[in-house]
């Protein structure tokens, strides 16, 4: 299959993201003021992530994060599968950015990042299919996950201003631990992008008290030593360590690694606000011939999850 | 682009407490494997000022791997090259046939001193890997080594000898199958078993500490080196040189000599078919900075940060990333960064093995290459050390491939 050539528009158009047409915008030299897209744009994009962690807070439901690469298994699919996500009950999405070395991942992943990158995605293409995945929903919260260099390369001025006018809410970087993030820090803050984290049951009590002192949106748990998608969760010993966490980290906590079934989902919902599920839907799509099947295999992965996470969170309340 | 950097009073000074070299080094990993790196940085700054420690290190380079290597005064090459004294260091008569011992002998003693019982290893052409699977062998350790599909098939012999000395060695079929892969599942590996198994790294690569403590390992080479130049031949030479894939023969020659500024400098990079062709492994001559294998420094990566496969006639100089020390030397200006293409190593191997009946490993070969390089440029009175860093056994075979003979 021919690589998809990707296109993005240097100039932000950013009164796409906030569904506002050009014509709400007024004032000389194109600025928009009054009615002011520009404030609405900045406080709507800083909350999109913190809205929907309260929303789920009030209505006692846990969140649902799926991982998936851009542009596995087809980047022509990806958008639609993102809807068909949200649709089945997704309430953050993260989204992979492929990278040739990805060091903290496990085969599923691997494979997914090396059959995107033979198909041409790279950063421009991912920052194309969230403007797309934009145009058509303005409230689910957009994580871009992945490695650093791309972005070192990207340039990360050129990153976070085109990111942010993509529509993009936040980003985590799997090899950028706190220490490491003083000079990102400030870009990503310029364009109101949350720097997620990740905290792992190696994480020490001092170290979680920085991030504590530093997460935006929310903190990405860990939940065992070990790679994306291994065989390795051990619920009792994650229901403890994520007790201890939460004595100090007050920011949501969602839980990833090594999640593949409704029934890990459901156990661990009660000690964390969001579950993420990344191999286990990948591997699933992996497998589709189309985008029809390709929707349909996300939708029949997630939704079961979904429900399976609201009934519990309705016995918790009763 | 990163801003010049002005060469500091002390060169012994770096890296900063949290592995920072000038902007390059530091620790970019995922999280898990921060409190895992915190304890080798205390065991090892504890290691290293323990007398005891110290004493066994000593005992054992003497020994085992036959330390001090000599200095060799290349006389016969020397005269043929019709410039400058050309001195080797004689790495390649370790145990093992090459500098990689120093490393792994010390690595293997903090393992055991932190009470791990597994080690594990990347290799590429399989050289840091048989040094890694002799310490294990040596401390009673167990020995996993992670190595490319591709490279098993190039080198076949090594593959056999870390399986002789006990090593299992585990094909990584991800990516393009080579060093950068095996690097990136033995660090897989690491966070999975971090309980009980230590990661020894090859080169002077990956995150703090290993970037310092690898060095360190290795400046036995320099410090040896400067005492015997002195001892020998009553002075400092003119000029270092060596070949720098990840580093670490490089740093380990230079480190000592970093605050002599009258001694000049020269890293060999390999050159490939040529820098402009596309097909070389010159991080630091052609690449770029940015962050792989957990730290900071010149990669060779496509215009998206997606790390390009390298190219080099001699497989221990084939990795896309530089330690992060060489990036902020040749920032500073202090070291200077060749290439050195495959034929031009080749010639050298053969100019080498005619004129003083030695046989360089392919690595080293592009070192001796740049040192008769720059003998030609300089009068007689005046010396160049350059490290020979392996021996060429590992070589004889695809020297006969390359020159279409049968064996």
């Amino acid at each position: 299959m021919p690589a998809p050539a990707f296109h993005v528009k240097i100039v932000p158009d950013d009164t796409m993201r906030w569904g506002l047409t050009p014509e709400t915008c007024t004032g000389s030299a194109g600025r928009c003021s009054a009615n002011s897209p520009n404030q609405l744009e900045s406080r709507s994009r800083m909350n999109r992530i913190d809205k929907t962690f309260a929303a789920l807070k009030q209505t006692g439901r846990t969140g649902l994060v799926p991982f998936i690469t851009a542009g596995d298994p087809d980047a022509a699919w990806t958008t639609a599968i993102m809807h068909a996500l949200v649709a089945a009950g997704a309430d953050v999405i993260e989204l992979g950015v492929p990278f040739s070395d990805p060091m903290a991942d496990g085969p599923v992943i691997q494979k997914s990042s090396e059959r995107a990158l033979a198909r041409g995605m790279n950063l421009h293409g991912v920052l194309e299919l969230v403007r797309s995945f934009r145009s058509e929903d303005a409230q689910t919260p957009i994580v871009l996950m992945g490695y650093l260099n791309p972005i070192e390369y990207f340039g990360w001025e050129r990153f976070a201003g085109l990111a942010a006018a993509a529509g993009v809410d936040g980003v985590l970087l799997v090899d950028c631990p706190p220490e490491e993030a003083d000079s990102v820090r400030p870009v990503l803050d310029q364009h109101q992008l949350a720097q997620i984290f990740l905290a792992s049951p190696t994480t020490t009590p001092a170290r979680l008290a920085k991030m504590a002192a530093l997460a935006q949106g929310y903190v990405y748990y860990v939940s065992f030593a070990g790679i994306t998608g291994a065989d390795r969760l051990a619920l009792d010993d994650v229901h403890q360590k994520i007790a201890a966490a939460r004595k100090v980290i007050h920011a949501p906590l969602a839980v990833g690694f090594g999640i593949k079934s409704a029934e890990q989902a459901v156990a661990l919902a009660a000690d964390a606000d969001a579950v993420v599920i990344g191999s286990a839907l990948v591997e699933q799509l992996a497998l589709a011939g189309d985008q029809e099947a390709a929707v349909r295999a996300a939708t029949r992965f997630l939704a079961p999850i979904r429900s399976a996470l609201d009934a519990a969170s309705k016995l918790k309340a009763a | 682009m990163l801003e010049p950097i002005e060469a500091p009073a002390d060169f012994f000074t770096q890296p900063d407490a949290r592995g920072h070299f000038g902007p390059y080094g530091g620790q970019f990993v995922a999280d898990t494997l921060m409190a895992p790196l915190a304890e080798l940085t205390v065991a090892y700054e504890e290691a290293r000022r323990d007398p005891a420690f110290i004493a066994e290190l000593d005992k054992d380079l003497k020994h085992y791997v036959g330390r001090p290597s000599p200095i060799y005064h290349a006389e016969r090459l020397s005269a043929a090259v019709g410039g400058a004294q050309i001195l080797l260091k004689r790495e390649d008569l370790n145990h093992t046939g090459a500098h990689k011992i120093n490393n792994t002998i010390g690595q293997g003693m903090l393992a055991r001193r932190m009470g791990k019982t597994r080690i594990i290893a990347e290799t590429g052409a399989g050289q840091h890997g048989v040094a890694s699977a002799t310490v294990a062998a040596r401390l009673g350790l167990e020995c996993v080594v992670y190595m490319g599909a591709t490279d098993i098939e190039r080198q076949s012999i090594n593959v056999f000898r870390m399986k002789l000395l006990g090593a299992t060695v585990v094909p990584v079929t991800s990516g393009s199958q080579t060093l950068k892969d095996a690097l990136n599942e033995a660090m897989r590996d690491w966070v999975t078993n971090v309980h009980n198994t230590f990661y020894i790294i090859g080169t002077v690569a990956g995150p703090h500490p290993y970037p310092m403590m690898v060095r360190d390992f290795n400046a036995v080479v320099g410090r040896e080196a400067r005492v015997q130049m002195i001892e020998q031949f009553g002075r400092l030479p003119h000029a270092l040189v060596a070949c720098v894939g990840g580093g670490s023969n490089a740093i380990g020659l230079f480190h000592p000599f970093l605050n002599d500024r009258e001694v000049a400098i020269y890293g060999a990079e390999a050159a490939g078919h040529g820098l402009d062709s596309g097909k070389h492994a010159a991080s630091i001559s052609a690449g770029r900075p940015g962050v792989l294998h957990g730290n900071r420094t010149y990669l060779l990566c496509d215009e998206y940060g997606q790390v390009t496969e390298t190219h080099s006639v001699s497989a221990g100089l084939d990795y896309p990333g530089v330690g992060p020390e060489h990036a902020w030397l040749k920032d500073t200006g202090r070291a200077q960064y060749v290439g050195i293409t495959d034929d031009e190593a080749m010639a050298a191997f053969h100019q080498l093995a005619r004129c003083e009946g030695i046989l360089a490993a392919l690595e080293s070969s592009h070192a001796i290459a740049q040192a008769i390089k720059l003998a030609r440029t300089l009068p007689r009175d005046q010396l160049i050390l350059a490290n020979l860093s392996g021996r060429g056994d590992k070589d004889v075979q695809t020297i006969a491939r390359l020159e279409g003979i049968s064996l």
